[in-house]
């Protein structure tokens, strides 16, 4: 299943986070495949479903959001900056010397609860604050979104034993499955399949979702506990570097290094065209 | 010590709801009445030293104080990654108790040996490490843990190790003791290598040499202080650990003195960077490579002739 390619149409605030990732290549690099796919599920997240509070980051009862995949960095600042956790302006000075944003998500940064970059780390994170917040009586929710390369790390499936284990239904992991990782297909380098059964044996409550349909994914999250007494894992079915056609489902634009000020203005021409 | 440790874990947890106890696989009934008393407390996670990791980095985050108990090697090498990232990047006050620290698991072989745990835990930045000498010290050292910022990694003895520390001499994290004083040597060690120390240093004054001990519990922050003191005021710097020489006390001491361009000789006693190709006990093992009283009174006596009679070269051919 690959719902992700019925291609729902990008609006214009898709395409407005989309630019501010791009403003934040003009260091001249970035996971550029790997934040655009996410734009729609974080998007969503902070629009529709956490309860955050971008002037007081730290509050207590907020819920809890963790970017496992921490090179898809640049979709999640733009989505930060656009809600005010920090100012647009400092996408411009993405990973150069002195910048609040670097490469990888960092906890110095407000709105930003964990720094990844080494994979795997996330979904253990996301546990202990699962179980913290139900220790503590708190209404907090916690999502994880991970990469599907990544789920080739077994702390992934440590982390799963446990969350099913303690029956964290307050622990949603979203699955970036754009089907591509650094090297090359998912199929090719490591396959997952069946990943929906994966996570159902591993004792979660699964749903499948277009992770670039707004309307779908907010269908989803309100749905949420998908079970009582179970960890909830939506597997989002999307298109690495959705919203540049010529990035789409090409593994080199997992990473680049080498964005100049012309690509940058293709980039931004393609994205409007698309 | 580990029981001392784990005893000390629960009395915290008795009066402070931020304590957690974490274990991954432990033995059949360790701290049942920890479980019995306090169960959302209390945590046995399987073995997944990564995960828990992560996870305890997750409570920690929100407030609480996790203590988390596995084998030294499995909490050091099987998930380092974590603990540098998870909790040393994040500066939380997770608690690593390490159970067999140096050769206690001697009679199950390399994978059970921990001999390169300090060099590793050493390399995080914002990590405390630390070795007492015996029960009585890990209690007080527990203890002293609860509010201390950042990570800790607590070593562990092998249990019923002869207690040398006393309650009379002030306990502080990252301040060594002065267990013997006053001699032309310094000897410095830590954890239960100190016992051995101080019956060396009983051997040494019956050949007329005077030895001070003084026992770094904490290698990190060491008390760089103590160790410039004392180098500055003795013939021969003695460093002696349960450890690889690559990376341990030794190591730490020796960034001390060069970086103050302290040049009294230094002797350091450790284990070569070799597996432990031997079965057979701690002390067995220890003996095997030179670290057990008569012959760390040995190669000290040795160092000093070695070291005396380069003197003598130099001031023939000065």
């Amino acid at each position: 299943m690959n719902v992700a390619e019925t291609g729902v149409a990008l609006d214009s605030r898709s395409k407005h986070l989309r630019s501010l990732v791009i403003d934040g290549l003009s260091a001249g690099r970035g996971h550029v495949g790997s934040s655009l796919s996410i734009i729609e599920i974080i998007r969503v997240l902070y629009d529709d479903v956490l309860s955050v509070r971008p002037r007081e980051p730290k509050w207590p009862d907020r819920d809890r959001f963790i970017l496992s995949k921490g090179h898809g960095c640049l979709g999640l600042y733009a989505v930060l900056a656009d809600h005010g956790f920090f100012p647009a302006a400092e996408l411009k000075r993405f990973c150069k010397p002195g910048a609040l944003l670097g490469g990888h998500v960092d906890a110095h940064i407000p709105g930003i609860e964990a720094s990844t970059g080494a994979l795997g780390h996330g979904l253990p994170i996301g546990v202990g604050a699962a179980l913290a917040a139900r220790m503590r009586g708190r209404p907090s929710r916690v999502f994880v979104v991970t990469g599907d390369g990544e789920l080739d790390e077994g702390s992934i499936w440590e982390a799963a034993l446990s969350a099913a284990k303690h029956g964290l239904d307050n622990l949603t992991v979203v699955v970036d499955y754009n089907k591509l990782q650094s090297y090359g297909r998912i199929d090719d380098v490591m396959p997952l399949e069946p990943l929906a059964d994966k996570w159902k044996a591993f004792g979660f409550a699964v749903r499948e979702v277009d992770g670039h349909d707004v309307s779908a994914l907010r269908d989803v999250f309100q749905a949420l506990p998908f079970a009582p007494g179970k960890p909830n894992a939506i597997i989002a079915h999307t298109l690495k570097g959705r919203g540049i056609s010529f990035a789409e489902l090409d593994a080199t634009w997992h990473h680049k290094s080498t964005v100049d000020e012309a690509m940058i203005m293709r980039l931004r021409s393609d994205l409007e065209q698309n | 010590m580990r029981q001392s440790a784990l005893n000390s874990v629960y009395d915290l947890a008795k009066r402070d709801p931020r304590v957690l106890f974490i274990g991954s696989d432990l033995g059949a009934g360790v701290l049942e009445k920890f479980k019995t008393e306090m169960p959302d407390r209390f945590f046995m996670e399987g073995v997944s030293e990564q995960h828990i990791i992560g996870m305890s980095a997750g409570l920690a985050m929100d407030g609480y104080i996790p203590y988390f108990n596995t084998i030294a090697t499995f909490l050091t090498r099987r998930c380092y990654e974590q603990v540098a990232v998870d909790l040393g990047l994040h500066e939380l006050p997770v608690r690593l108790l390490a159970s067999g620290g140096g050769a206690v698991y001697a009679p199950l072989g390399p994978t059970h040996i921990a001999l390169d745990d300090i060099a590793l835990m050493r390399a995080i930045p914002n990590m405390t490490v630390v070795c007492p000498a015996d029960a009585p010290e890990m209690s007080r050292l527990v203890e002293a843990t609860l509010d201390w910022p950042g990570p800790v990694y607590i070593r562990f003895g092998k249990g019923g190790d002869p207690v040398v520390s006393s309650a009379d001499r002030p306990f502080a994290l990252g301040k060594a003791i002065m267990m013997r004083p006053y001699g032309e040597i310094a000897i410095m060690s830590t954890g239960v290598m100190t016992a051995r120390c101080l019956k060396a240093a009983d051997e040494l004054a019956g050949s007329g040499i005077g030895a001070s001990v003084i026992h770094f519990h904490t290698i990190k922050p060491l008390d760089e202080q103590t160790v410039r003191d004392a180098a500055s005021t003795c013939s021969l710097v003695v460093t002696v650990e349960e450890h690889s020489r690559i990376g341990g006390l030794g190591s730490a001491v020796t960034d001390v003195l060069a970086d103050a361009g302290i040049t009294t000789p230094q002797l350091r006693l450790a284990f070569p960077d070799q597996f432990v190709g031997t079965y057979g006990s701690q002390d067995s093992v220890l003996q095997s490579v030179g670290l057990q009283p008569p012959e760390i009174a040995k190669s000290i006596l040795a160092g000093l002739e070695t070291r005396a009679s380069r003197r003598l070269a130099r001031s023939d051919t000065g």
